[in-house]
C-alpha cells in the first residue's frame, strides 16, 4: 500500500473559477457582495430598497439565484438596472461556474458593483466561493436568536449581519441583543445593521454600510492598480 | 445537503489522482473537514457510500477528519481550540485572536494498492 498526499481543497475547481472572477472584478473595479439568508428573510426585499434608493445612473447590477421561477428577478427588473435570474434547477446553492456563465454577456466595464443574491439557504452558500469581495447574512426577527449559534459557518465567514424585520419586534418574542451577542460570539466583532424593509426603518444605516464599503473597494482597486 | 455534490468532487479527484498511478487502484481516501466548514460528515458518508455503489470504486473507503476550530492570539501568540465559541485566548484573556483552522474542506491522502498485492475487495478500475 502507498498512501499518497492529496492536499488539495475537495472544491478545487469552483475554487480555480472564484478565483478568476475575483481577478476580473479586481480588473473592473466591481464590487462583489454575496448575500445570503434563509428563504424568507429579506434579501430580495433588502435588494428592492437598495436598487430604489440609489441614482438611477449607477453601475449596479444584481444576479438572483432561486431552484425555481424568474419572480425574484422580475420583482427587481422594476428599478431600471441589470438584472439576471439563475435558476438552479434543484441545486441549493451558487457555485462559481453558474456566475461566471451568467456575466458571459455582461459587459464588466459598465459596472462598479455586482450583487449577488444566493438561494435562500442557510448552510450550503458558506461552502462555494463565489468570487465575491464579502459575504453577507441576512436574519430576519421571526427565526430566532440562536441562529448564529446553530450556523455558524456563514456567520462566522460573513463580515455583516443585516438583521431584517425589525418592525415586527413588538410582536415576536425575539431579542435583538441576545442574537448580537450569538453573532459576535460566532465572529468576534462582526458588523451589524437592523433595518425594516417595510418600514424603511435603520436602511439609511445599510446604505452607508453599502457606500462606505464601495469607496474603501475603490480606492483599494487604485492602490493596486498604481 | 450540497453533500451529494462534495461526495462527487471527493471522487472526481481520486479518479483525476488514479491517472497518475497506474497499475493500482485506490483503497482509501482521506479528507479534512472543518467544524465551521458546513459539511455534516455523516452526510457526506451516506452520499459517498450512495455514489460508489455499483460501480468499479465501490470498494474504496473514505476517512473523515473533523478539524477543530483554531485560533492564534495576537498578543501572546498562543494557539488553542476554540471550545463554545469562545474565542478568547485562554492564556492572557485577550479578545484579539485569529481563526487559524476549522473551515478545512480538503483532500487529505489517498492509498492506492498494487494489483495482486492484495485481492480483497480489487476491481478492475476501467
Amino acid at each position: 500500500m502507498e498512501r499518497v498526499p492529496l492536499e488539495r481543497k475537495v472544491l478545487s475547481e469552483n475554487d480555480r473559477i472564484a478565483a478568476e472572477l475575483r481577478a476580473r472584478f479586481q480588473d473592473h473595479g466591481i464590487l462583489c457582495l454575496n448575500l445570503i439568508s434563509s428563504p424568507g428573510s429579506g434579501k430580495t426585499s433588502l435588494l428592492e430598497r437598495t436598487l430604489e434608493t440609489l441614482p438611477r445612473e449607477d453601475r449596479v447590477a444584481v444576479l438572483t439565484g432561486d431552484i425555481q421561477t424568474e419572480n425574484d428577478a422580475n420583482r427587481l427588473k422594476r428599478f431600471g438596472f441589470p438584472v439576471k435570474q439563475i435558476t438552479t434547477g434543484g441545486t441549493c446553492h451558487l457555485d462559481a461556474r453558474m456566475i461566471e456563465r451568467h456575466l458571459a454577456d455582461w459587459n464588466l466595464d459598465t459596472l462598479d458593483l455586482l450583487l449577488i443574491e444566493n438561494v435562500g439557504n442557510l448552510v450550503c452558500p458558506a461552502s462555494y466561493d463565489l468570487g465575491e469581495a464579502a459575504k453577507i447574512v441576512v436574519l430576519s426577527v421571526t427565526e430566532g436568536e440562536d441562529k448564529p449559534l446553530k450556523y455558524p459557518s456563514i456567520f462566522f465567514k460573513s463580515d455583516l449581519l443585516v438583521l431584517n424585520k425589525i418592525d415586527l419586534l413588538p410582536y415576536v418574542p425575539f431579542e435583538i441583543g441576545e442574537a448580537a451577542d450569538n453573532a459576535r460570539k460566532v465572529h468576534p466583532g462582526m458588523e451589524i445593521v437592523k433595518v425594516s424593509c417595510l418600514t424603511g426603518n435603520g436602511l439609511h444605516e445599510w446604505m452607508t454600510w453599502l457606500a462606505h464599503r464601495r469607496r474603501a473597494h475603490q480606492s483599494l482597486v487604485r492602490e493596486t492598480a498604481s | 445537503m450540497h453533500e451529494l455534490g462534495i461526495a462527487h468532487s471527493v471522487l472526481e479527484a481520486v479518479r483525476t489522482e488514479m491517472g497518475r498511478h497506474p497499475g493500482t487502484y485506490p483503497s482509501k481516501v482521506g479528507v479534512r473537514i472543518g467544524e465551521m466548514a458546513a459539511i455534516d460528515p455523516d452526510a457526506l458518508r451516506f452520499c459517498f457510500e450512495a455514489i460508489i455503489r455499483d460501480t468499479d470504486l465501490e470498494s474504496l473507503a473514505l476517512e473523515i477528519k473533523v478539524c477543530p476550530r483554531r485560533h492564534c492570539c495576537r498578543s501572546c501568540g498562543h494557539d488553542f481550540i476554540v471550545r463554545d465559541y469562545d474565542s478568547r485566548c485562554p492564556q492572557c484573556a485577550s479578545l484579539e485572536t485569529m481563526c487559524i483552522s476549522g473551515d478545512e474542506l480538503e483532500l487529505d491522502y489517498l492509498e492506492v494498492e498494487e494489483y495482486g498485492a492484495s485481492t480483497a475487495g480489487a476491481k478492475s478500475t476501467q
